[in-house]
């Protein structure tokens, strides 16, 4: 009994409750959206969303659509850690979009145009993401302007300025830019062997670099004194600066380490030549930003990012397979786009289920009372 | 016979998970008096009284309104039935200005237009009627906290509340202000206003209030007439025991000068004019030294300048003769100064932390916690955290992993004063120690006090309340207008004369 308790009470715990339910509620709205469209095709289209890689029919295929979601999942699992490590110091990096072009920037025009080896990309990148951080950190402490503010202001001046940079890379046959395997082999993230693996070029040391990151993120939050400062200069500056910490410092780093994991991603996902960048977007990929569904959905827990990463990886691929004789071609997008949606109301559940646990355990005293009470009123009587 | 209680709240039952905050209270508010609920710090006042405004629910018990029983979901319907509330911590809107707090929420208007002149005027009104003395154009931010609490008088007036809660009101103010608050509560109560005043302090209670409900521990203890009982009885009812309230303690035996503040100088953040004007002064190990003044004259800007919180604009400060001038924060709490802040919500705690991982903010960061390698070393913070939990009385919910959110104001404070004395400071700077404490507590936290001095430590004491200035220092240093403008021997002066300094009126 007793264990049962600290089981519901376990903040892990209640965390992964709230998140199933959040996807399930997700997968029900996304299903009835379906049949408000057309019933004819729901059920099997919301299927086919949630197989993803098991609407493959061979085992082959699926082990290489697997790894090709795997493979999407790095970029936004490090944009999911970006945007919880600045949250949990109070910050809000909605700016991890931009952060994340400017990794791509970096690594394709070093990679591409300069033909740098892909470690020195991947540096170059992250150093871009980090610089492109730390203004918004340095705005906040000096200058108090909100980071949501100067993030969403540098997005666009950091997509066009990826536009603009990744022009002489760009493959004059089309908008995007040169595929690494044609122009820049140096570029390429090594596979270590994943590739034979799997059976498919893209699964490369992105991955465990992403999980790599994110258990160092959780070590350096929990654990670390570094944590343990940047943490209290997010919930309480008057107090950080009251104690000596240097608070103006730890929000520059926290944004310059967070700018540098969005970037890491953006990176990463370039470098291992699953996509190339078009020269002339005018809007900011959603990685950025589904990093804050995946953030919330994994509980703002690091490790719990890992698996909701995955998680909205594999539903968005999974749009691609549903029937488009039933539905028009957007509905794939539109559908992840609902379930990450309801993903982002993870705390709320979680503040729920609480609240029901507390009046549950007031009842349960209230009857121990009750029962008490009576005992003691026939002791006395006897 | 008509109904002569205005609120009768009726075996009320609370509990929370591990605790039963209300057990079978009942309080009877009459109409027109100042009725004054009594308790220490977690006696399940502030509960009662959130039951009362909807926002905890009962489960036992009903609440009553002019003898008929009422429901009451959320403030909404407590303000409906004319209940008001001034809350230990204001809820105001920071940014906003007087006049736009007051009529928040019930903003006249025509077809979605505010009426301010409308506002404007009915709040003048009441301002002069009650003498309540508020600037409706200032911003919140920028005003004292006396103001601020006028102007949450005003705001239940405004609502034309019948029955008026005041909880803990003193807590905040200077003695001259507590004194205004009296007079307006009075004159609030003969105009038929019914009051509940929540209070610890036993002085305040025996001057202003008609009965009196004690709290204890979350039960009942009784209801007194106070023209029929003594200070003396409503402590005894409070805390269970006998409660001595001199502070013992042997003169001081000043040595080395261990703070020397040389024609210091502070820029105010409120207004242009400097908080801190060319002021001087020494503390001497082995005495307390305390600076006393109305709320407001440069108290707050001394010791931010003096722990390092805010540069100065000239002066020096000598800490054990070494120059900390220019000394970063961390430099001068290592090199042996512990500071106690006014507002321990603002600079004293992180409220989303562990009790534990407050109580090393200060200490984090030495070996005995973080290893070489930058790691927190836990089991060494839980320890320690024990240790002085265990000490200093420290009282939560979960121990060392309670949230220091979920702490009593008075545990707070404790855990503050554990923090900030264990690390054994030859200059101990306590701005308000015992603010908003029930007398229980402050006995503790004064004894500590003199305990550190009597160990051959400096103390700067910066304090309000003239009791605890009194009985504490050695040496009083008073504070007008950014100057100290007197040095008292509290042996040798009264309050009287102590408050001439302070209003200004008197200078050396």
């Amino acid at each position: 009994m007793k264990e049962k308790r600290s089981l519901l009470r376990n903040d892990g715990f209640q965390t992964f409750a709230a998140s199933v339910l959040c996807i399930v509620l997700g997968l029900i709205v996304g299903y009835l959206a379906l049949l408000i469209i057309n019933a004819d095709g729901a059920g099997k289209a919301i299927m086919s969303v949630i197989k993803n890689f098991f609407n493959k029919p061979t085992s082959a295929a699926r082990l290489k659509y697997f790894g090709q979601t795997l493979a999407k999942t790095a970029p936004l699992l490090l944009c999911s850690l970006s945007v919880l490590f600045a949250y949990k110091v109070g910050l809000f990096n909605i700016g991890a979009a931009g952060q994340y072009c400017l990794g791509v920037a970096l690594a394709l025009y070093l990679g591409i145009c300069k033909q740098w080896p892909w470690y020195l990309c991947l540096i170059c990148g992250i150093c871009a993401g980090s610089i492109s951080g730390a203004v918004c950190g340095i705005l906040r402490a000096y200058c108090n302007v909100n980071v949501v503010i100067s993030g969403i202001m540098l997005n666009w001046i950091s997509l066009y300025g990826t536009n603009m940079l990744l022009k002489p890379a760009m493959d004059p046959a089309g908008k995007d830019t040169f595929r690494l395997v044609s122009k820049a082999k140096q570029a390429l993230l090594p596979t270590l062997g994943m590739e034979k693996l799997f059976n498919d070029k893209y699964v490369t040391i992105a991955i465990p670099i992403a999980i790599l990151m994110a258990i160092v993120v959780w070590i350096v939050l929990d654990k670390t004194k570094l944590g343990y400062e940047l943490k209290a200069t997010g919930n309480n500056l008057n107090a950080a600066k009251y104690c000596g910490m240097k608070e103006n410092r730890n929000i520059i780093l926290t944004m310059v380490i967070a700018g540098g994991l969005a970037a890491m991603g953006g990176a990463l996902y370039y470098l291992s030549d699953f996509t190339q960048w078009n020269v002339n977007s005018s809007s900011v990929p959603g990685m950025g930003f589904n990093g804050i569904a995946a953030a919330f959905l994994g509980g703002l827990n690091p490790i719990g990012s890992i698996f909701s990463s995955f998680f909205i990886t594999h539903i968005t691929d999974g749009g691609g397979y549903v029937d488009l004789s039933h539905y028009c071609a957007q509905i794939a997008d539109f559908i992840s786009a609902v379930i990450i949606y309801l993903c982002g109301f993870v705390l709320f559940f979680k503040t729920f289920l609480n609240s029901r646990l507390n009046k549950a355990e007031e009842r349960k005293i209230e009857k121990a009372r009750a029962l008490a009470a009576a005992e003691t009123n026939k002791g006395g009587k006897a | 016979m008509e109904n002569q209680y205005a609120i009768e709240m009726l075996n009320i039952t609370k509990r929370f998970p591990g605790i039963i905050a209300n057990d079978n209270i009942t309080l009877q508010l009459k109409k027109g008096e100042i009725h004054a609920l009594l308790g220490e710090n977690g006696a399940g006042k502030s509960t009662l009284m959130s039951v009362l405004f909807g926002l905890y629910q009962p489960e036992e018990g009903v609440i009553k309104k002019d003898g008929k029983v009422v429901q009451i979901n959320d403030p909404n319907d407590a303000n409906r039935l004319g209940i008001g509330m001034v809350h230990q911590h204001f809820k105001l809107v920071e940014c906003f200005s007087v006049l736009d707090n007051i009529i928040l929420g019930v903003e006249p208007n025509k077809m979605g237009f505010l009426q301010k002149d409308e506002a404007r005027k009915k709040v003048m009104e009441l301002s002069e009627r009650y003498g309540l003395h508020v600037d409706p154009d200032a911003i919140i931010e920028d005003i004292t906290v006396g103001m601020q609490q006028r102007t949450e008088i005003l705001k239940m007036l405004y609502r034309e509340n019948e029955i008026l809660i005041f909880d803990e009101p003193t807590a905040v103010l200077t003695p001259q202000e507590i004194e205004e608050l009296m007079q307006i509560m009075k004159g609030l109560a003969k105009e038929g206003k019914s009051i509940l005043f929540i209070s610890h302090k036993l002085n305040e209670i025996m001057e202003v209030a008609d009965r009196c409900s004690v709290l204890r521990k979350g039960k009942y203890i009784g209801t007194v007439e106070i023209a029929n009982t003594t200070k003396e009885e409503l402590s005894r009812m409070m805390v269970g025991r006998d409660v001595d309230f001199v502070v013992h303690k042997d003169p001081a035996k000043p040595t080395d000068v261990v703070l020397d503040v040389q024609h210091i100088t502070v820029a105010s953040k409120a207004h242009s004019n400097n908080a801190v004007k060319d002021v001087s002064f020494q503390v001497r190990r082995g005495e307390i030294v305390c600076i006393a003044g109305i709320d407001g004259n440069g108290q707050t800007e001394l010791v931010y300048g003096i722990s390092g919180l805010e540069p100065l604009k000239s002066g020096k400060i000598l800490m054990d003769g070494e120059d900390i001038t220019k000394l970063p924060i961390r430099k001068r709490s290592v090199d042996g100064m512990s500071h106690i802040p006014e507002d321990r919500h603002k600079h004293g705690l992180v409220l989303d932390y562990t009790l534990e991982n407050n109580l090393v903010l200060q200490r984090y960061f030495e070996p005995e916690f973080t290893n070489a390698m930058g790691f927190l070393r836990k089991d060494n913070i839980r320890k320690y955290a024990e240790r002085l939990i265990e000490e200093y009385d420290v009282r939560s919910g979960q121990g060392p992993i309670t949230p220091a959110r979920a702490m009593s104001g008075g545990n707070q404070q404790k855990a503050i004063i554990a923090r900030e004395i264990d690390k054994n400071p030859k200059l101990l700077i306590a701005v308000q120690p015992t603010r908003g404490l029930d007398v229980g507590a402050i006995e503790f936290i004064h004894k500590q006090i003199v305990a550190h001095r009597d160990a051959g430590n400096g103390v700067l004491l910066v304090s309000l309340e003239l009791d605890e200035v009194m009985a504490l220092s050695d040496r009083i240093l008073v504070m007008y207008e950014g100057e100290i403008v007197g040095e008292l021997d509290p042996k040798q002066t009264t309050v009287e004369e102590m408050g001439l300094y302070m209003a200004g009126a008197k200078r050396q």
